[in-house]
């Protein structure tokens, strides 16, 4: 699929602004700070219905305006949609499709299928095991709905579990109900977690061979990367899919930790807990790799959600904020052959001569929130 | 705001589920408006519901004396007893007109975020009910969410070596519905949990 339009009202610094894209590679240059990472930023919000830079709202709305609106032009195989969003940040926000109102903007997603990579994504590499895991997870849920209302029970039962503990705490030792309930959760942590880890288990297992190819064709380099699901059980292998497996080992593990747990009044065992261990060569990227090679498998780990999602369906349109600056010439080369083979990929640089001649890019140039088609 | 007693009742029916701000300054406005007997009517109805309604010493549902109008039926079966949370579970239960046993209302869901544990719902009275051995099933119709589920999980655990037969009503799409019309979260998990067609 590919973006035909892109138009903002009152988007962070854009007053104004209406683009018509193509598909192949589409370039934004210009100095800091004059607004193109926004441009992907609203990319990605049509897509996701969050931005890839801040949590709340609030902030994508230009200052002393009262609410944002995005639309987007997006053809796909089967149609062409206009999707149109007004984000209000004091009250729920508003979703058209075709013009028509949907119900709840949560409907709207899917119409839109892009992957984002920004410098942010550090973070994947070096960040805590919680990025790693929502990086799985957002795949999964793009790639299978059901997810989303998987995960969402998970974090519900360990809520509940861990409110349970808590209470644990602060009785008598040998409180016979109180086990009985934990027993209950148990089991409700047992069943939607095995669920979740053999989701992510599968996924993580379709992933790795494109994130080394991905790697490979980011740093040049064959020194073999690995990711590995480790979930925080006693056995340090990395379990099968099988969801009855999962659940024996999840149900043992907590008898195990059964002790701790109610000592430290928090859920110890569980998909929660779970690490994407990333290694390049023999040793662990997080805290041994150099600044580039982080830097090289975090874009590895988006482009291998890129091709995942490619491979599964349409192609998503690629958003690389800020890429190439950090690449040397060779790796620059590579990545543009990369990007000419996609669908429809959107660029952002600071200057045209960070941008590998080879790119064959329709250049905009963006200086003070004014967008114009260079020559 | 408006003067005294306007701002009270509005404040009262504020307090009400599903009634907003705005709700309540409507229907304030409308009992201003309607024929007094009716307003009397409604405000004794009222206080009748308070002195009159009590819940039943067996099964826990709303009764008008010490026992409800099924826990008093002889027609009823004894062998079977349905658990379900709330009065107004019972309803829906008996809308099927199907189910000829008793019930027994839990009083909600064992939630330890809203501090809700199993000493907090009706399951002591319930264990006194299956200690004679007459009831031989238990149907666990719990709300199927994670709280329905965590309770329903609990109580089969708590009356395995009763050796009872322990139920749980099928969930998954909606009978009689248009598959299309299922949201992809609904549809995916009904699918999870697809069962096979013996033929």
């Amino acid at each position: 699929m590919h973006l035909t339009r892109l138009a903002l009202t009152d988007f962070r610094s854009y007053a104004t602004a209406d683009l018509h894209l193509e598909p192949g590679v589409t370039s934004f240059t210009g100095a800091n700070g004059q607004g193109k990472t926004n441009l992907v930023e609203a990319v990605g919000y049509v897509a996701t219905l969050a931005s890839h830079r801040v949590a709340t709202d609030a902030p994508l709305v230009r200052s002393g305006a009262d609410r944002a609106i995005v639309r987007a032009g997006v053809t796909s195989a089967e149609r062409a949609c206009l999707v149109e969003i007004e984000i209000n940040p004091a009250r729920a926000n508003r979703a058209r499709l075709n013009r028509a109102p949907v119900q709840r903007p949560r409907q709207i997603l899917g119409t839109l299928r892009a992957v984002l990579f920004a410098p942010e994504d550090l973070s994947l590499v070096k960040g805590d095991p919680g990025e790693r895991r929502r990086y799985i997870d957002d795949l999964l849920v793009q790639s299978a709905p059901r997810y989303a209302g998987v995960r969402s029970d998970y974090d519900r039962v360990v809520r509940q579990r861990t409110a349970l503990l808590k209470s644990a705490r602060s009785r008598p030792p040998g409180n016979r109900p109180m086990l009985g309930a934990l027993e209950a959760w148990d089991e409700q942590l047992v069943r939607i977690g095995a669920e979740l880890m053999a989701g992510r288990l599968e996924l993580v297992g379709a992933l790795r061979p494109l994130a080394v190819k991905s790697y490979a064709t980011v740093s040049g380099d064959e020194c073999a990367v690995e990711i590995t699901y480790r979930p925080a059980l006693r056995d340090k292998a990395e379990p099968g899919c099988d969801r009855d497996q999962l659940e024996a080992s999840l149900r043992e593990a907590l008898i195990e930790a059964r002790g701790a747990e109610i000592d430290r009044g928090v859920c110890l065992i569980g998909p929660h807990r779970d690490e994407l261990e990333l290694r390049i060569g023999q040793l662990p990227a997080r805290g041994y790799a150099s600044h580039g090679e982080s830097w090289s498998l975090a874009l590895a780990l988006r482009l291998a959600g890129y091709e995942l999602l490619r491979s599964a369906g349409e192609d998503p349109v690629l958003l690389l904020d800020d890429v190439f600056a950090e690449l040397d010439g060779q790796r620059r080369e590579r990545l543009a052959t990369m990007a000419a083979a996609a669908e429809q990929v959107l660029v952002t640089a600071a200057v045209p001569a960070d941008l590998p001649a080879g790119l064959g890019a329709a250049r905009f140039d963006v200086a003070d929130g004014v967008i114009t088609r260079a020559r | 705001m408006y003067e005294g007693v306007i701002q009270d009742l509005i404040d009262e029916l504020g307090r009400l589920p599903g009634v907003g701000p705005k709700g309540a300054q409507r229907i304030a406005f409308y009992l201003l408006a309607a024929d007094p007997e009716d307003v009397r009517r409604l405000a004794s109805t009222l206080v009748e519901v308070t002195e009159r309604v009590r819940f039943c010493r067996t099964c826990g549902n709303v009764a008008e004396q010490e026992e409800c109008r099924i826990c008093r039926d002889p027609r009823r079966e004894l062998s079977v007893i349905c658990v379900v949370e709330e009065p107004k579970d019972v309803a829906a239960v008996e809308k099927m007109r199907e189910y000829r046993g008793r019930y027994h209302v839990l009083g909600g869901a064992i939630s330890p975020i809203e501090g809700v544990g199993p000493e907090d719902l009706r399951i002591k009275e319930l264990m006194v009910r299956l200690a004679d051995g007459t009831v031989t099933e238990l149907i666990l119709a719990m709300d199927p969410n994670l709280e329905g589920e965590a309770t329903a999980t609990y109580l089969a655990r708590l009356v395995k070596p009763m050796g009872l037969r322990v139920t749980r009503p099928a969930s998954g799409l909606p009978v009689g519905g248009d598959l299309e019309y299922a949201d992809e979260i609904t549809l995916g998990r009904a699918f999870e949990g697809r069962r096979l067609l013996d033929v």
